[in-house]
């Protein structure tokens, strides 16, 4: 046998190098691998699903096409309609004053707090990165019914002399009563991501240029116009940025309220939203083939009102 | 040498068989291992344990991909009747396993309930929940009551409740959901299901339910129920503080209630049969073998070790208070203990009795939803006055909607 000159090896070497072309699909292999298995399959793999039924115990061969049926199930379901305003109802209502506080809030800690303001940001941001199960277990501690400490500083309240009057001296059935319980929700959600917001718009304001308040200043403004006729318009791309992320994560809404409420939603399934439901319908009551349908729907809702956001923000000021 | 060493360690990885189980279903099997090793010295039993619900999703997800399902697999009560309607799961009625030799040694209800509506046997009954009302005999005498006035029929059960709120401020019950429970589930004709007859014709406006939610509503309107579910934090803290006097369920609480739930009230609790000599099962255990399952031959012999073995049976009891499926362990001296827990009663005999008489519900696939818009039109006729038959009509309507699919 002849061994290879040293040449050749060298060839053999230098073939193995990659082209200039080759490189960026090579680095990007891990990423694009990674991708298609847990991000493209299972979407296209949902895809298939919403138009089968399926017996999911039996296995795989069992999936029958169905065409439309499931989304046309879905459509006329009372159920999903009811999740769906929950769903609007808790996104609206967690989500508006997460904005409406964390604007000023952010305005306040911008403008007052010097040395301790990582330490303040830092206590509003430690919701946000804390565990949504450790909260939720936290939150149900609170709001119970007996022993919850939000009903025991109530009834504290509630025998002061004048004020007194204003709050129930009954306890409050916070999770257990219908319509009770979106508030609560709301109130963790709220709790949970105006720290995060108020994050994004410390970020915005740093990088008003401070020429433009001194120039106001000098015309005479007010510190409330300042805020209104500089700060705010400036903020603009930020809360339309801070908006949209609300928007997805309040209607794609789960754990908060999964939590809550044990899993089902509460009394009258008044905490269930749409994205609860989906799960519900898949591994409860053993329907994949609508859930999926149901996944999808929920996505057309969500991408719509995302573009109707675009929109809004779009049309006043020509350009977000 | 390779060779051999590759055929030693192919031998090895014939002989392990999986069992995925949940708590505490995985501690009997790991107890039952030594009496296994003695007969199988050289075949592993793998225990893959995961969270009650947790363990059921990735079984579903198992059956429904077929990929390395476990030899054996645990499930429980409810959620047999809805892996056999699948066809996953292993007929052990068949020729290869031969579990019809077997037929009279179960208590019979558990054996039926593990029949699919093709007649296979899809599963073994390990344990069983035998339904009884554990009451605290130390407020129903503050209150001047009896055992007979909670039990002899239910509206004496409520005013027993009244006289109890009267005297003692405890609640009769958790919830009044637990009654309706109670009552759709005993009062079936045996041909029924809970929701759903054998035509898939839905039941949900019959008399059993508007007898369900009228006390369920009764209880309501006279503040007898605390209003909490089973298995929250105000549930368990309702016993400890002995603000709830009452509560119906599965044998197998008594244990639950003396170890961790509410150890300081020892002594001050006792067994009833339930009211109006109701008989209702809460849970039990199963095994079975997926059809894509390795090690068949071993997973059934491990399976008739865990339920045919008087011994393993009698162990699982003593240690998790899992209620024999197996009737010959009915006989020993064991179950004429008296419970220290419930004031030295022998309870278990009474839960003998519940377990020869209760009868198997027809499972329907739909009955997870079922009992779902069930609950939901009960929390509108409690919390807002909904009209229990305009009620039951509504779920009447929906459930139609969805058996018709």
């Amino acid at each position: 046998m002849m061994r290879p000159t040293q040449s050749t090896d060298l060839k053999k070497i230098a073939n193995l190098r990659l082209t200039p072309n080759q490189v960026p699909y090579v680095l990007l292999a891990p990423f694009i691998l990674l991708f298609l298995i847990f991000g493209l399959f299972p979407l296209c793999f949902s895809l298939f699903l919403a138009f089968q039924t399926w017996e999911p115990t039996s296995g795989l061969a069992t999936m029958q096409f169905v065409g439309l049926e499931n989304f046309i199930f879905t459509l006329e379901d009372e159920w999903f309609w009811k999740s769906l305003q929950n769903t609007f109802w808790l996104a609206l209502v967690s989500g508006l004053p997460q904005h409406l506080i964390a604007i000023p809030l952010a305005c306040v800690i911008h403008a007052s707090f010097k040395r301790t303001r990582n330490a303040v940001v830092g206590a509003y941001f430690l919701p946000y990165i804390t565990s949504t199960v450790a909260i939720a277990m936290m939150f149900s501690t609170l709001f119970s019914t007996d022993y919850g400490l939000i009903n025991q500083a109530l009834s504290l309240v509630s025998q002061l002399p004048f004020v007194g009057e204003l709050f129930p001296n009954q306890a409050t059935d916070w999770l257990g009563r219908a319509q009770n319980i979106k508030p609560a929700i709301a109130t963790v959600v709220f709790w949970r991501y105006v720290g995060f917001n108020t994050v994004l718009y410390l970020a915005a304001l740093q990088t008003i240029p401070k020429y433009m308040y001194e120039a106001a200043t000098m015309d005479g403004a007010n510190r409330w116009q300042q805020f209104w006729y500089i700060t705010l318009p400036n903020l603009k791309p930020m809360i339309y940025f801070g908006v949209t992320l609300s928007l997805i994560g309040g209607l794609q809404l789960f754990e908060e309220p999964f939590i809550l409420t044990n899993g089902t939603g509460g009394t009258d399934q008044s905490g269930m939203t749409t994205a609860m439901y989906m799960y519900r319908t898949a591994f409860e009551f053993n329907d994949f083939g609508t859930a999926s349908a149901l996944s999808w729907l929920l996505f057309l809702c969500v991408a719509l009102l995302t573009w109707l956001t675009n929109c809004a923000f779009k049309s006043r000021g020509g350009s977000a | 040498m390779i060779m051999l060493l590759l055929g030693q360690r192919f031998a090895q990885a014939q002989n392990v068989i999986t069992v995925a189980a949940y708590p505490a279903v995985d501690s009997i099997v790991k107890s039952a291992l030594p009496a296994w090793k003695k007969t199988h010295p050289n075949v592993e039993v793998k225990i893959i344990s995961r969270a009650y619900a947790d363990h059921h999703t990735a079984m579903t997800t198992a059956l429904a991909t077929s990929s390395e399902p476990p030899d054996v697999m645990v499930l429980e009560y409810s959620y047999v009747a809805r892996f056999a309607t699948g066809g996953g799961l292993e007929d052990l009625g068949s020729s290869a396993y031969g579990l019809q030799n077997h037929d009279g040694k179960f208590v019979p209800f558990a054996l039926q309930q593990a029949m699919s509506p093709k007649g296979q046997w899809v599963a073994v009954p390990a344990d069983i929940g035998p339904g009884t009302l554990l009451y605290r005999k130390d407020l129903l005498e503050k209150a001047g009551l009896e055992e007979s006035n909670l039990t002899r029929s239910w509206d004496s059960y409520i005013s027993a409740g009244l006289t109890l709120k009267k005297h003692t401020g405890a609640y009769l019950i958790a919830h009044a959901r637990d009654i309706k429970d109670l009552i759709i589930r005993s009062k079936g004709k045996p041909t029924e299901g809970l929701y759903f007859d054998s035509q898939n014709k839905v039941l949900v406006d019959s008399d059993r339910f508007v007898k369900a939610f009228e006390l369920a509503k009764q209880i309501r309107d006279n503040k007898l129920d605390a209003k909490v579910a089973s298995w929250s934090n105000e549930w368990a803290e309702g016993f400890r503080r002995g603000h709830v006097a009452t509560q119906m369920s599965g044998a197998w609480l008594a244990g639950h209630l003396n170890n961790w739930l509410a150890p300081a009230t020892t002594g001050m609790w006792r067994a009833a049969q339930l009211p109006e000599n109701t008989w209702a099962a809460w849970g039990g255990s199963f095994y079975a073998i997926p059809k894509g399952a390795k090690n068949k031959k071993l997973a059934w012999e491990l399976i008739q070790l865990m339920t045919l073995d008087p011994a393993q049976q009698l162990s699982a009891f003593k240690s998790q208070d899992a209620f024999p499926a197996l009737i010959s362990v009915h006989d020993d001296p064991f179950l004429q203990q008296p419970i220290e827990f419930l004031g030295g009663q022998k309870a278990r005999l009474l839960w003998r009795e519940s377990a020869r008489n209760i009868q198997a519900t027809q499972v329907h696939k739909l009955d997870p939803f079922a009992e779902e818009v069930v609950n939901t039109e009960l929390d509108k006729v409690l919390d807002q006055g909904k009209d229990i038959r305009l009620a039951l009509k509504d779920a009447q309507k929906l459930l139609e909607r969805r058996a018709r699919r």
